[in-house]
C-alpha cells in the first residue's frame, strides 16, 4: 500500500543500553519513557488520593493492614501484628516518618493537608502533562508530521531528565522535617509564603523548587515541539492537513510555552519571602497576597486547557478511525482549539470570585468565561456529528473516546454553573468544583490517555494489548468513576466544603455521611482497576500479540511507518496528498485512503476540503 | 551535531525552511523570557499603581542612582550596536571585524554590570536591602532578574567569541552568531523598559 515504508532504514547502528534506553535521542523512546514514568506516578497520585479517601469516609479509624487495632487504640493491647510494629515505633526514641504522619494509622489532619496538596500536585504536573504532551507529543509529533525525528533531540532528552529531577525533589518533600507542602496545589499565599502560618518549612520550598525544575522541562519540551511542528512537516503537509492531534499538541506547546513562566516568576517571588525576606505577599511590608492569586491563575487556567486540548485532539484521531468516516468539520476543530486558547488567557478571575476583587471585573471575567462555551460546543457537536449514522467499531480506544466525549460535557457543563459568579458564590470551595474538575481532567484527560494508550500501543510497542482485558478495565474504570464523582455534585450543593479532613466535625454535613463511604468505596474500586491497566500495558509490552503495521486501518502517517518504527522512523521521507481523515469516500476501493496515497479524485498539491465526504 | 541535525539523512531534508530551526528556538524562547518578565513587570505594576507615594511612605529616603544607571543604559544600547556591527562582519566574511566586534560588545555588557553592581553595593550600604519593604524587594529581584539575564548572555558571547577565535563562523555558516545577537538584541531592549519603569517614573 505504501511504496516508502517498504524498505527498513539502513541507519541502524548498535547502540550502548544506556544510550539506547536511559540516554536515549530518539523521541519513540523519550516518548515511552514518559509514558512509563507517567503511569507509575499516576499509580502515587491515586494512592495518595485513596489515603485521604479513607479519612473522608471513616474520619480518624486506622488504615486497613498498617493501622493499629481498636482494642490497641482503647485499650493498649496488642493484638495483631500491627498493633506490635505500632508499639516498637513508639518505644523507640526516634520519630519514624509513619509516627508524625499517621500515628496508629490514622492521617494525622496536617498529613491531611499535604495529601491533598500533592494528589493535585502530582496528578496535573507529574501525570497529566507528563501523559498527553511528554508521552504522546514525543512519540506522535515527529510521526505523524512525518519526519525523522525532533529538531532537537538533545533538549528533548535533557526535558524528560529535569522532568525526573523536578520529581526527585517533589518526592524529597514527603520526607523533610515539616512535612510537605500543605497548601493546596494553588499554594495560596499568605499560606504558602509564610512558613508560621501553614507550619511547613523545607516541604514547601522544595514544591515551589520541583516545579520550577518541571516548567524549565516543558520550556525545552515545547521550544522542541513548536520548531519541528513549524519546520519538519513532510512535503505535502500542509497546515491544514495536519491531524487534529497535532494541532492541539501545537497549541498547547504554545500555551506551556507562555504560561508557565509566569508562574515561575510568581513562585520565585514566594521562595524570595521565604528564604530572604522579601514581602511580595505580605501586607506588612506593603505587598499583597491576592497578587498571587492573579499570577497563579494566569498561569493555571491556560494550564487546564493544557490538561483537556491534548487529550481533545486525541479524541478528534480515534473517533474518525473507529468510525469509519472523516472527522466533521475539520476547520472549525482547528479554530475552535485557537479560540479556546486564546479566550484561556483572559478567563482566569473566574477563579477569584469570592477572593474581594472588584465584583466588576468578576462580570467581565464571567462574561469572558461564558465564552468558551462556544468553541467546546463546537467541539462536541462535531464529534457527535462524526458519530452520527457511522458504523461504529466498539474497540477498547473507541469506549474510552466516547467516555472522553459524554464526561467532558457533563464536566463542561457543571463548569457553566460556577462561571456564573451569583451561583458560584454558593458552590465556590465545595465538592461542587471538585465534581467538575474532576469530570473534566479524569473523566476528560485521562479516558483519553487510557484510549490513547491503547490505540497507539501497537506502534509503540509492536504488540497490542489484551483487548478483554481492556473491556474490563474500561467499565470498571467508567462505573466507578461515575461513583466516585458524580455525588460530589450532591455533596457539594449540599455545602460540603472541601479540603476537610474530618467531615463529621460540621453538623450540618452529617447526614450526607454515607455518600462520603460510598464514593471511598468506589475510589478504591477505581484505584484497583488500574491495576488491571498496568498488568495489561507491561504484559502486553513483552507478551501481546504481535501487531501488523496498520492494525486499526488508519489514515494518519504513524500507521503508514514500520511496526517497529525504526530508527529515523520512515524509509524515505513520505509524501503527503490530502487530509488526515478519509474514510469511507464515495467511489474508493478501500474505506480508507491513507495520507501517502495519490487520490484520483484531487489534486496531489491541493487540500482536500476535509469533511467534504462527510456531505 | 550529527544527532542533532541529521545530516546523515537524505540532503534534500530540511531545505527551504524559511527560518533556521535553531533561529526559530531562541525566538520561541524569547516569547517565554517575555512572558517571565511580564509577570514580573505586572508584580511591580500592581505594587506602583496600588500605592498612593512610590516610593512608599516608609522608603521615602531611598534615591535611586538615576543619572549613573542613566548613563549605563547608553552602555548596553551600545553593545546592542556592537553586537549588531558583529553580525554585519560575519555576513561580509570579515574574520578580524567579527572578533574584534564581539570583543567590544562583550565588554560593554562587563562594563554594564559591574556598573549596577558597584551601585547595588553602595544602595546597600545605605540600608536600602531585599527586606526594605516591598519597594526593596521589587526593585531588586526585577533589576536583579535582568542582571542575571545579562551575566548569561555575556556567558554566551564568550562561547561565541571563542568559536569566533577558533574561526569557527563563515559567510555560510555563522547561525551560531545569530542566535546569540537574538537573544543579546532582548536582554539589551528589555532594559530601557525597566530603567524607565524602576528608576524614572
Amino acid at each position: 500500500m505504501n511504496e516508502h515504508t517498504q524498505e527498513s532504514h539502513d541507519h541502524h547502528h548498535e547502540e550502548s543500553f544506556v544510550r539506547k534506553y536511559i540516554f536515549s535521542l530518539d523521541h519513540k523512546t523519550i516518548g515511552k519513557q514518559f509514558l512509563i514514568f507517567g503511569l507509575i506516578m499516576f499509580i502515587v497520585g491515586g494512592g495518595l488520593a485513596l489515603l485521604f479517601r479513607w479519612q473522608l469516609a471513616w474520619p480518624d479509624r486506622p488504615l486497613p493492614i498498617i493501622g493499629a487495632s481498636q482494642t490497641y487504640l482503647e485499650e493498649g493491647e496488642v493484638e495483631t501484628a500491627a498493633d506490635r510494629k505500632w508499639e516498637e515505633r513508639y518505644d523507640d526514641d526516634k520519630d519514624s516518618w509513619l509516627e508524625t504522619n499517621m500515628p496508629s494509622g490514622i492521617i494525622d489532619p496536617n498529613f491531611y493537608n499535604s495529601l491533598f496538596t500533592m494528589h493535585a500536585t502530582i496528578m496535573v504536573f507529574f501525570v497529566v502533562v507528563p501523559l498527553l504532551v511528554g508521552a504522546f507529543g514525543n512519540f506522535l509529533i515527529p510521526l505523524m508530521i512525518g519526519t525523522r525525528d525532533m529538531a532537537f533531540p538533545v533538549l528533548n532528552m535533557l526535558s524528560f531528565w529535569s522532568n525526573m529531577l523536578g520529581t526527585i525533589i517533589m518526592i524529597a518533600g514527603f520526607f523533610v522535617p515539616g512535612g510537605h507542602a500543605a497548601a493546596g496545589w494553588t499554594g495560596y499565599a499568605p499560606l504558602s509564603s509564610v512558613p508560621e502560618l501553614s507550619g511547613v518549612d523545607w516541604g514547601q520550598n522544595l514544591w515551589c523548587i520541583s516545579l520550577i525544575v518541571m516548567g524549565i522541562s516543558s520550556l525545552m519540551g515545547s521550544i522542541n515541539y513548536i520548531t519541528t511542528i513549524i519546520n519538519m512537516r513532510a512535503p505535502g503537509m500542509t497546515w491544514f492537513r495536519l491531524p487534529l492531534a497535532i494541532w492541539a499538541l501545537f497549541i498547547v506547546a504554545i500555551l506551556l510555552l507562555l504560561a508557565f513562566p509566569v508562574v515561575a516568576s510568581a513562585l520565585g517571588l514566594i521562595l524570595f519571602d521565604r528564604l530572604a525576606g522579601t514581602s511580595f505577599f505580605s501586607a506588612e511590608g506593603g505587598g499583597d497576597a491576592l497578587l498571587w492569586q492573579h499570577l497563579f491563575w494566569f498561569f493555571a487556567h491556560p494550564e487546564v486547557y493544557i490538561l483537556i486540548l491534548p487529550g481533545m485532539g486525541m479524541a478528534s484521531e480515534m473517533l474518525p478511525v473507529f468510525s469509519r468516516k472523516p472527522i466533521f468539520g475539520y476547520k472549525s476543530m482547528v479554530y475552535a482549539m485557537i479560540a479556546i486558547a486564546f479566550l484561556s488567557w483572559i478567563v482566569w478571575g473566574h477563579h477569584m470570585f469570592q477572593s474581594g476583587m472588584n465584583p466588576a471585573l468578576g462580570m467581565a471575567f464571567m462574561t469572558t468565561t461564558m465564552l468558551i462555551a462556544v468553541p467546546s460546543a463546537i467541539k462536541t457537536f462535531n464529534w457527535l456529528g462524526t458519530l452520527y449514522r457511522a458504523s461504529i467499531r466498539f474497540t477498547v480506544p473507541m469506549l474510552n473516546t466516547l467516555a472522553f466525549v459524554s464526561m467532558f460535557v457533563i464536566g463542561g457543563l457543571s463548569g457553566i454553573y460556577m462561571a456564573n459568579s451569583p451561583v458560584d458564590i454558593y458552590i465556590h470551595d465545595t465538592y461542587y468544583i471538585v465534581a467538575h474538575i474532576h469530570y473534566v481532567v479524569f473523566g476528560g484527560s485521562v479516558f483519553a490517555i487510557f484510549g490513547g494508550v491503547f490505540y497507539w500501543f501497537p506502534k509503540m510497542f509492536g504488540r497490542h494489548m489484551n483487548e478483554i482485558l481492556g473491556k474490563i478495565h474500561f467499565w470498571i474504570s467508567f462505573i466507578a468513576f461515575n461513583g466516585v464523582f458524580f455525588p460530589m455534585h450532591i455533596i457539594g450543593v449540599g455545602g460540603h466544603m472541601r479540603r476537610i479532613s474530618n467531615p463529621t466535625q460540621y453538623e450540618f454535613l452529617q447526614h450526607m455521611q454515607w455518600i462520603n463511604v460510598l464514593i471511598t468505596m468506589f475510589a478504591f474500586v477505581l484505584g484497583a482497576a488500574q491495576i488491571l491497566l498496568l498488568i495489561n500495558v507491561f504484559w502486553s509490552m513483552f507478551r501481546g500479540k504481535v501487531a501488523e503495521q496498520n492494525p486499526w486501518q488508519a489514515t494518519t502517517l504513524e500507521w503508514q511507518a514500520p511496526t517497529p518504527v525504526p530508527h529515523g522512523n520512515f524509509g524515505a521521507i513520505p509524501h503527503v496528498y490530502h487530509g488526515p481523515y478519509e474514510y469511507s469516500v464515495p467511489g474508493a476501493e478501500s474505506d480508507w485512503i491513507p495520507q501517502t496515497q495519490p487520490n484520483g479524485e484531487s489534486l496531489p498539491d491541493e487540500p482536500v476540503p476535509a469533511g467534504a465526504a462527510a456531505d | 551535531m550529527n544527532e542533532l541535525e541529521h545530516t546523515s539523512y537524505t540532503s534534500t531534508e530540511g531545505e527551504n525552511r524559511p527560518i533556521s530551526n535553531a533561529r526559530l528556538a531562541v525566538l520561541v524562547l524569547l516569547g517565554a523570557e517575555i512572558m517571565f518578565f511580564a509577570g514580573l513587570i505586572g508584580t511591580f505594576l500592581v505594587f506602583r499603581l496600588g500605592s498612593t507615594t512610590w516610593p512608599p511612605a516608609s522608603q521615602v529616603d531611598v534615591r535611586l542612582p538615576v543619572g549613573v544607571t542613566g548613563l549605563n543604559t547608553i552602555v548596553l544600547l551600545l553593545s546592542g550596536f556592537t553586537m549588531f556591527k558583529a553580525q554585519q562582519a560575519i555576513r561580509q566574511g570579515l574574520q578580524n571585524a567579527l572578533r574584534n566586534r564581539l570583543f567590544l560588545t562583550g565588554l560593554l555588557g562587563v562594563i554594564f554590570l559591574a556598573v549596577q553592581g558597584y551601585e547595588w553595593v553602595r544602595l546597600v550600604h545605605h540600608g536600602f536591602t531585599l527586606s526594605s519593604g516591598v519597594y526593596g524587594s521589587i526593585f531588586y529581584v526585577l533589576i536583579g532578574c535582568h542582571a542575571l539575564h545579562v551575566l548569561v548572555a555575556v556567558f554566551w558571547l564568550l562561547a561565541v567569541f571563542i568559536g569566533a577565535t577558533a574561526g569557527r563562523f563563515s559567510v555560510d555558516r555563522h547561525v551560531g552568531v545569530e542566535v546569540c545577537a537574538i537573544y543579546w538584541a532582548f536582554v539589551v531592549l528589555l532594559w530601557p523598559i525597566l530603567y524607565v519603569l524602576v528608576y524614572l517614573i
